[in-house]
């Protein structure tokens, strides 16, 4: 294990579960399961004294650097560093808003290939996740399994016979299992379906997350789909509820939709995305939030072969690379939010240009 | 429009689209969308309020729950009334000092009381023994602050004492719910048998 805090190679590639590609993935952004685990002899962190959480940190650190096989992994003290830095790997996905704005030790450990990170001192001692493309959830599933018994060998878990693992939240005893599917739904968004949809899975124990924007015209269409219980499923059930119970029925939604869209409105559908892409390669200042509008749109116009030169895989990375902090690390310097406005949109054009006017119907 | 939460204009408009009573529509700025966005769930302290109102509603009385309130976990020392604000426990024994009271609540939220998932290969001997190691730690911090390095030794060794009886004790607890779950696929997942 590597102590670490230059993320400037790290801004200039993107993690392995933005790469757009995995099953459904022109639906399926990524899946992601996380582990809460906690040190049996501790108190939980909202009753730990600073020293606690300074000896849990460096209890955990010498407990990780003993195992066999995480030599290359990067291990980040988050005090130390600054807030953009921060902000940088809340971005990614790598950390949590919560361990971001915490005060007190607390770290994180990275993966080279971004798939896996371990926060220490977040609302649990130990918040172990997993991010795939697409949807992956069993290989995910196996992946954690196996970081959470390499783990499980040196660190002596709070946990009884009756409850499961124990965690500071009652939301999460019992397997500390949380199984997170981001899906693309535009389709859903347009056709108007998408809260007759999730209304008709109320009773399946998930969670159904939406973004909205600025007024109801402005839609990010992303959706993140949760099992809401942890106690009383094995993981492999819980697994597959999300994985093979719901999330391919809402697949199954969307791409009806989609294909509605394509057969009733072509050249509406059309012109929609291509305006969208002749705005974002051609902008010369643009919002975060309007860039995640129009983004939407690009990506479900690539999924739907109406643009025909920009890989997926692309479009995902921009998602992340024009959020503030990543424009401000890829830039190599500060910039206020109006400056970011203009350097999003020369970030924008220089991935997009060349983009135009191509794309015939298919 | 303004935040819900703050004086700032509310740039997110977010629809929790499985409450109960419908869609709910959240009005937030982006700060709290932010923090509102990247919660696994919703906030612990919602959860646990929606819990104990469903609780209050099925027959416990106010001044029952005030009563409750006041009821402190002698590990850590967390009130109930803390834990109903805050949505977090201070320490695994809470989940013993405070399980009748917890039990209603997580019915209501898992619908089930029983773990029947992984199982560590290792873990404490009993709920007893983790709040001794908890009580222990916080004895030896204090010997090493007031430089008393012969009782933080002596604490170090008796923690590790726990610790491995712990282990074996974990053991066993493996082997027999191993044994309780046998020709169960589905629950076979962590059983270590």
């Amino acid at each position: 294990m590597k102590r670490d805090t230059d993320f400037s190679k790290l801004a200039l590639h993107s993690g392995e579960w933005l790469r757009g590609t995995g099953p459904e993935s022109d639906i399926v952004i990524s899946s992601r399961i996380r582990l809460a685990r906690n040190l049996a002899d501790f108190p939980f962190i909202r009753r730990c004294s600073d020293e606690d959480r300074v000896s849990i940190e460096r209890t955990v650190r010498a407990r990780m650097e003993a195992i066999e096989g995480w030599e290359d992994i990067r291990y980040v003290d988050i005090e130390q560093l600054s807030e953009i830095d921060r902000q940088f790997l809340v971005e990614r996905q790598l950390i949590s808003r919560e361990i971001a704005d915490a005060e007190g030790s607390r770290a994180v450990a990275i993966d080279p290939n971004e798939q896996y990170s371990v926060m220490v001192n977040e609302e649990d001692h130990l918040r172990i996740q997993v991010m795939h493309s697409g949807l992956d959830l069993k290989s995910a599933w196996d992946q954690i399994n196996s970081l959470d018994d390499q783990l499980e060998g040196s660190i002596l878990y709070a946990y009884n016979q009756k409850y499961g693992y124990l965690t500071a939240c009652p939301t999460n005893v019992g397997t500390g299992l949380r199984v997170s599917v981001m899906l693309h739904l535009p389709a859903l968004v347009i056709t108007q379906q998408i809260e007759k949809v999730f209304r008709s899975m109320q009773r399946i124990n998930v969670t159904v997350r939406g973004l909205y924007g600025e007024g109801s015209q402005y839609t990010g269409d992303f959706y993140q789909v949760s099992n809401q219980i942890t106690l009383g499923h094995s993981e492999e059930d819980l697994v597959a509820l999300v994985g093979e119970n719901v999330v391919p029925r809402i697949i199954e939604y969307e791409r009806k939709a989609r294909d509605f869209l394509v057969n009733q409105g072509q050249k509406d559908l059309h012109d929609d995305v291509s305006r969208a892409l002749g705005i974002l390669s051609t902008a010369k200042k643009i919002s975060s939030e309007e860039t995640m509008h129009y983004l939407s749109k690009v990506r479900m116009g690539v999924n739907l072969g109406l643009i025909s030169d920009v890989p997926v895989g692309t479009i995902n990375k921009l998602f992340i690379d024009t959020q503030p902090a990543h424009l401000q690390k890829l830039h190599g310097r500060l910039l206020g939010s109006s400056d970011r406005n203009v350097e999003r949109a020369t970030y924008l054009q220089r991935h997009l240009s060349g983009s135009l006017g191509t794309g015939e119907l298919n | 429009m303004k935040c819900q939460y703050c004086e700032k204009p509310a740039t997110f408009h977010i629809t929790e689209l499985t409450e109960p009573n419908g869609p709910q529509v959240m009005h937030l700025c982006e700060e709290h969308a932010r923090g509102f966005l990247q919660k696994d769930n919703a906030s612990p302290a919602v959860s646990v309020a929606g819990a104990l109102a469903k609780q209050l509603n099925l027959g416990q009385t106010k001044k029952e729950l005030a009563e409750l309130d006041r009821k402190e976990c002698p590990v850590c020392g967390i009130s109930f009334f803390e834990f109903r604000s805050t949505g977090r426990l201070g320490c695994p024994y809470d989940y013993t000092h405070f399980e009748s009271d917890l039990e209603p609540l997580l019915i209501n939220i898992h619908d089930s009381l029983e773990h029947t998932g992984k199982r560590p290969r290792r873990a404490a001997a009993s709920a007893d023994s983790q709040a001794i190691m908890i009580q222990l730690r916080r004895e030896m911090e204090e010997a090493i602050e007031r430089e008393d390095y012969e009782r933080a030794s002596e604490i170090r060794d008796e923690l590790r004492k726990i610790e491995n009886a712990g282990i074996e004790a974990g053991e066993d607890d493996a082997k027999s719910a191993a044994k309780k779950t046998k020709g169960d696929s589905k629950k076979s997942s962590g059983d270590r048998s």
